[in-house]
């Protein structure tokens, strides 16, 4: 078994407001920033995980983020995943 | 008849549900812990609102692995009614018991004040002692209230007509004001008002009272005919 580790990014889909972001955008922007643009807020999760190899743990964190990282209805994600101390 | 209240680590709504079946209707009603796995001797379950499992990563993406929603989906499938109030809602959402989701409010408020709402249809265990089309008043208290769903899914929600509550004056940014919505058999309710805080004069209003008296009426007729 090989040690990984695991970041996660969690995000809402581009279909759906995020107002956190909105209310972020309009803080840069009052503050100076006049070139942000559309600013979008999402989870990071940081993890480690004991699988096979590589492709054993992507599958299993696929499987996490579908079944409870993530909503689908609601959400994207995307995913690293590194051997450790590699 | 007999009711069950599923208690969560951070229900809070559950003392309140359980008071207000028990002055509106009579019935007995058990406060049960999520970690029940039968829920075959009740008439009818009552999600509470609250802030389950601290509302981590998601409101409602905890508790929707509790051993107590298996058994809400087992008598969801056997027809009981189950109705989801709040965070309830939401935990029926992410349960896959209902379409769509809760995210946060457009304004990012917390909203806590009585709401009206559009009585949508009449054509269901939870709303058939109230006349289709009726503006009610009930109370909401949430972050993350606003209803939504795919295209394709509010299609299908329309056309079946299982919107059963709209606000009329959208406090959240919810798809079509949506409040409340039923599943396709019309035996499962999710709303972001609060029923149980309306059943009292000096609550306010007292528009709640028909909707635990509709379940009422609903699972004796379903009694006298079996």
């Amino acid at each position: 078994m090989k040690q990984f580790e695991v970041e996660v990014k969690v995000w809402l889909k581009p279909s759906v407001f995020d107002p956190q972001g909105h209310a972020v955008h309009g803080a840069l922007v009052s503050l100076g920033f006049e070139g942000a643009g559309e600013v979008r807020i999402g989870k990071f999760i940081q993890m480690t995980l004991e699988a096979e190899d590589e492709q054993a743990a992507a599958r299993q964190v696929d499987e996490m983020c579908q079944k409870v990282l993530a909503n689908p209805v609601m959400e994207t994600y995307a995913f690293e995943i590194r051997e450790r101390g590699q | 008849m007999r009711w069950a209240v599923v208690v969560f680590p951070g229900s809070n709504c559950d003392r309140d549900a359980e008071q207000a079946i028990r002055l509106v209707t009579g019935d007995a009603v058990d406060l049960v812990w999520h970690d029940a796995e039968d829920l075959s001797a009740y008439d009818a379950i009552v999600l509470p609102g609250g802030f389950s499992y601290g509302d981590y990563l998601r409101a409602g993406a905890i508790a929707r692995f509790s051993p107590v929603v298996r058994a809400v989906a087992r008598e969801a499938e056997r027809g009981k009614p189950v109705i989801g109030i709040c965070n309830g809602f939401q935990i029926l959402t992410e349960a896959g018991l209902l379409p769509g989701a809760l995210l946060a409010n457009h304004h990012l408020q917390f909203r806590c004040e009585i709401a009206k709402l559009r009585v949508e249809t009449n054509d269901s265990p939870f709303t058939r002692l109230y006349q289709p089309g009726e503006v009610i008043r009930i109370p909401i208290a949430h972050g993350e209230g606003r209803y939504h769903a795919e295209p394709e899914v509010l299609d299908e929600l329309r056309r079946d007509g299982r919107v059963a509550f709209r606000y009329v004056e959208n406090p959240n940014g919810s798809v079509d004001d949506i409040a409340g919505i039923l599943n396709a058999r019309r035996n499962v309710l999710g709303l972001m008002p609060h029923p149980e805080r309306a059943v009292i004069d000096w609550m306010g209003s007292e528009d709640g009272i028909r909707m635990f008296q509709s379940i009422r009426a609903h699972v004796e007729e379903g009694q006298t005919h079996a």
